[in-house]
């Protein structure tokens, strides 16, 4: 790669981002065309709900690579990413309640609804400076990033790896899923925030708002794989990997592994509360649910599916279950679960590698036999 | 208010007494308790003045004013109205109506028949053209005091229980007399003691008494000693002087004293009993996290399949065999072992054992298990709870001390024990315990040394299945039955391994009752979920320190 020299943004580009890219420019402008130039009766019309739906696997996709990214390239299996995700999505959603002003049930001008109700008499601290987008954005980043750094600074300084710290990352979720569910906390309770109503002054419900939604989440998807690939192709991106292959030895060598985990770990926690900020105002809803461990547990078998450690496997991973979670629940809700364990175990057995590590052996062992064998397989693991 | 000590008696016998002579001595005699009481019935609560009694009664109940109503019925027990009972059930269910001009009250009964409330006839009336009696706080209180003054002498023991404990709680002067005159009748020792307390509580609360018996009355209720007395010292405490209000101020600080120790002791008791419950989730998890390095997330399904196995021999037992349904734990247990087991086994040689040496993988597959074993029970069983009944010897409880004791918590902790000590006895004693230890400790040698590792690795794992699906037999007796057992149960039993350190039991047990003693001494302070969380961020903050555990594993495998 180094000897080409091809402009920086190009050379991050290999041929399957680059279908990947492609897939998300394609996306991005037949999905805009298809839902408000189209008819509504035409066959090529994209009803509203189907643009939300779409939002919603892009917003996934996102969080899967942000999960690949500590995952496949790091090594640290987070069963607690869906906390960093319904942190950031929790942030969207006191900005999108606090839109909402005097047109609540209680009409209360400061107040979202559920404070009345819980007799608050004055906002929370918690909850100053959400009226305004631009600090809501911020804490989008800020708040997943300062959990992850706090959290990461303190297992990884310890030396807390494997199975132990996935175990941990399981327990914070699910310490903030208990917490979140408080009333005292003031952010919903059980309930959590919901009844949008506008978004930057634009209706949330409006089929134009959520057209623009699915387009900034695409847009986000494709700097969000960016700035991933950015990473693992940097020299900082090979210590990374490193790590994953050989956490002693590089040590050893002089590397302060810890900075370098701490760093990916809270990258790859703001990506993720980027996707639940994109997330919530397309599903309408954020709520302490999100926290559930077993969301965050979902999240990493889109990866496993998709293929760990290649970052398109992942958005691939999350889009695939996700679809498959919409047909099954759709057709069959009884079987879903029995369809998603046996995605677990059998992707776990047989295709360690996943769907994009499948086609990387074919491709390997079809340029072998054509080539006689010269050509290794691509650095994918 | 009417202070003379009249007592509700039925009209029909008190009628007759003056008359009987004789025959009516008898009478006294074989109502003994009653006799003083009687004899002071006879004497001043002549028919006719009764008779006045009732009537202001009624003249009172028909008055619409809340004061009347309230002073009317704090006399109803005592002016020995043979209607008393109906008139303020009929209160209370806000079914009493008055007709106000013609002085007469009625009563409805469940079906909407009226009565009239002075003579309990059946009255042609209809409700609609009465008036219906209204309460409001004061009065609701004075309706309270009634219906406990009434059912004093209740044939019920437990009514009379409950309703000394009334008395005692509303310290109503009033029902001074009446609580005498019960506590002459009371046979049974236990609602003796309550009605003097209750004596004790009126008379220490009654400014007018002479200072002797107030203070033999707080001795009474410092002896009670619990929350309700402390609550009856302070407010005599606040208001009296002199010695009356030492003796309550020493006695009530005395009962506190008491009871903190008594708290701090039920506190451990619940904390040993939910540590209990702990371990014998944890215990199974111990053995395939612990000593053979698999994270098993299925793990709270074998849970939740033994309880299931639990509620399938009780079916069984309750339809063709009804004598074994009390003893049906007695061959649960057994079967839940050897159920979940075998499916443990089964896993380990379909799925686990291709993961060897990659526990990341194997906790996603087994994550997968545990959804299709959720969704396979609740496919088979419904989702809905079921409901696993308690055999006779688990059901009640003991006192001890001011300790409650229930069996069916006490059973469980010893049956975690028994547990935890067979297992140790077969990892120390046996030679699969050997095997099993010898492959833990270097499974390349063990395999050299001629064992059959791959044997030993499914024994293992069923063994840990095994105890998880014992571990269900327990907890069906105390949760629910549900295909969601397991998943409330598996983070906790990480957080036990996680705590007490991998591959040692000693600490899978000082990890379990430490976080199970903890969490009931946070919950008071700190409330149930925020106390769950505190020990949650307190575990996330202690694998920092000691990354291993209380009781880490030493020496080379440790890095492996």
């Amino acid at each position: 790669m180094m000897e080409t020299r091809k402009p920086l943004l190009l050379s991050l580009i290999d041929t399957r981002g680059g279908i990947f890219l492609g897939l998300i420019a394609a996306a991005t402008i037949l999905v805009p065309v298809l839902a408000l130039m189209v008819p509504a009766n035409s066959a090529f019309a994209l009803p509203p709900y189907l643009v939300a739906l779409f939002g919603k696997y892009i917003c996934y996709a996102l969080l899967a690579i942000a999960l690949d990214l500590v995952w496949g390239y790091c090594g640290i299996l987070s069963l607690g990413h869906g906390a960093f995700f319904a942190l950031g999505g929790y942030a969207m959603g006191m900005y999108l309640m606090r839109q909402i002003g005097t047109r609540g049930v209680y009409a209360h001008p400061e107040l979202p609804d559920f404070m009345v109700f819980l007799n608050m008499k004055e906002l929370p601290i918690t909850w100053w400076g959400f009226q305004s987008f631009p600090y809501a954005m911020l804490m989008v980043l800020l708040i997943p990033g300062l959990l992850a750094f706090i959290f990461g600074f303190l297992a990884f300084r310890s030396r807390v790896t494997g199975v132990y710290l996935s175990i941990i990352t399981q327990a914070m979720t699910y310490a903030l899923l208990l917490a979140f569910f408080r009333n005292d906390m003031g952010f919903g309770g059980n309930n959590g925030l919901t009844d949008f109503k506008d978004i930057l002054g634009f209706n949330v419900q409006a089929k134009e708002t959520r057209v623009a939604l699915f387009v900034a989440s695409c847009i986000a998807l494709g700097a969000g794989y960016l700035i991933a690939r950015a990473v693992t192709e940097s020299k900082f991106g090979k210590v990374v990997i490193a790590i994953r292959d050989a956490e002693s030895r590089t040590r050893f060598l002089g590397y302060r592994v810890e900075t370098y985990k701490l760093a990916v770990f809270v990258l790859s926690a703001m990506m993720a509360g980027v996707a639940g900020a994109l997330y919530v105002p397309q599903v309408g809803i954020i709520n302490p649910g999100e926290f559930a461990p077993a969301n965050s547990i979902e999240a990493v078998i889109w990866v496993a599916v998709g293929g760990r450690g290649t970052l398109v496997g992942a958005a691939l991973g999350a889009i695939i279950v996700n679809w498959g979670k919409t047909f099954f629940t759709g057709a069959l809700p009884e079987y879903w679960l029995f369809a998603l364990g046996a995605l677990f175990v059998l992707v776990t057995l047989f295709l360690p590698k996943g769907v994009v590590g499948v086609i990387d052996q074919y491709k390997a062992r079809r340029a072998a036999t054509h080539k006689g064998g010269t050509a290794a397989a691509p650095a994918a693991e | 208010m009417n202070q003379l000590p009249r007592l509700r008696a039925p009209r029909a016998r008190a009628l007759p007494l003056p008359a009987n002579g004789a025959k009516g001595l008898v009478e006294i005699f074989s109502f003994a308790t009653a006799a003083f009481v009687l004899l002071l019935l006879a004497l001043f609560v002549a028919p006719q003045a009764r008779a006045q009694g009732e009537s202001t009664i009624i003249i009172g109940l028909s008055s619409d004013k809340f004061p009347e109503t309230e002073r009317a019925l704090n006399d109803l027990p005592g002016s020995g109205l043979a209607t008393a009972p109906q008139i303020v059930d009929a209160l209370a269910a806000n079914r009493l109506y008055f007709n106000g001009p013609a002085r007469k009250l009625y009563f409805a009964d469940e079906a909407g028949k009226m009565f009239d409330a002075a003579t309990g006839e059946p009255a042609d009336v209809m409700a609609s053209a009465l008036k219906k009696v209204r309460i409001n706080n004061a009065v609701r209180r004075s309706l309270d005091a009634a219906r406990g003054a009434l059912t004093l002498m209740s044939p019920d023991p437990a009514k009379r229980k409950a309703a000394a404990d009334s008395v005692f709680k509303s310290r109503d002067a009033s029902a001074l007399p009446l609580v005498e005159a019960a506590l002459e009748k009371e046979t049974i020792s236990a609602n003796k003691k309550i009605l003097e307390e209750a004596r004790a509580a009126i008379i220490a609360s009654d400014s007018g008494a002479p200072e002797v018996r107030r203070l033999e009355a707080v001795e009474v209720l410092k002896s009670r000693g619990d929350q309700d007395a402390v609550s009856v010292l302070t407010t005599i405490a606040s208001w009296s002087e002199g010695r009356v209000k030492a003796a309550a101020e020493s006695a009530s600080s005395v009962i506190q004293a008491k009871l903190a120790l008594w708290r701090n002791v039920q506190n451990i008791w619940y904390g040993l009993s939910l540590g209990s419950v702990l371990l014998l989730a944890a215990i199974g998890l111990a053995i395939t996290f612990g000593v053979m390095g698999i994270i098993n997330m299925a793990h709270g399904e074998m849970v939740m399949l033994g309880a299931y196995t639990t509620f399938a021999v009780q079916e069984w037992a309750r339809t063709s065999h009804p004598g074994l349904l009390n003893y049906s734990l007695f061959i649960a247990i057994p079967l839940a072992f050897l159920v979940t087991a075998a499916v443990g086994i089964l896993i380990e040689r379909v799925v686990i054992r291709f993961l060897y040496g990659r526990p990341l993988e194997t906790l996603l597959a087994t994550f997968g298990i545990s959804l299709i074993l959720q969704q396979a029970v609740r496919t088979i069983f419904g989702a809905n709870n079921r409901e696993v009944s308690a055999p006779s010897f688990m059901a009640g409880s003991f006192d001890f001390g001011s300790l409650q004791i229930g069996y069916g918590r006490m059973w469980i902790i010893v049956f975690a024990l028994a547990v935890f000590f067979a297992l140790q006895f077969v990892l120390r004693a046996t030679s699969f315990g050997l095997r099993m230890r010898a492959v833990t400790q270097n499974r390349r040698m063990a395999s050299s040394m001629g064992i059959d590792t791959n044997r030993i690795d499914a024994l293992a794992f069923g063994l840990g299945s095994g105890i998880a699906g014992m571990a269900g037999v327990a907890l069906s007796q105390i949760d629910n039955v549900s295909p969601n057992l397991g998943q409330s149960y598996i983070i906790d039993s990480f957080m036990v391994v996680v705590f007490g350190g991998v591959g040692n039991l000693w600490g899978t047990l000082l990890g379990a009752l430490t976080l199970g003693v903890a969490n009931k001494f946070l919950e008071p302070i700190a409330g149930a979920v925020l106390g769950k969380i505190l020990l949650l961020v307190f575990i996330i903050l202690f694998i920092q320190k000691r990354p291993r555990g209380l009781f880490a594993l030493k020496g080379r495998a440790v890095e492996a």
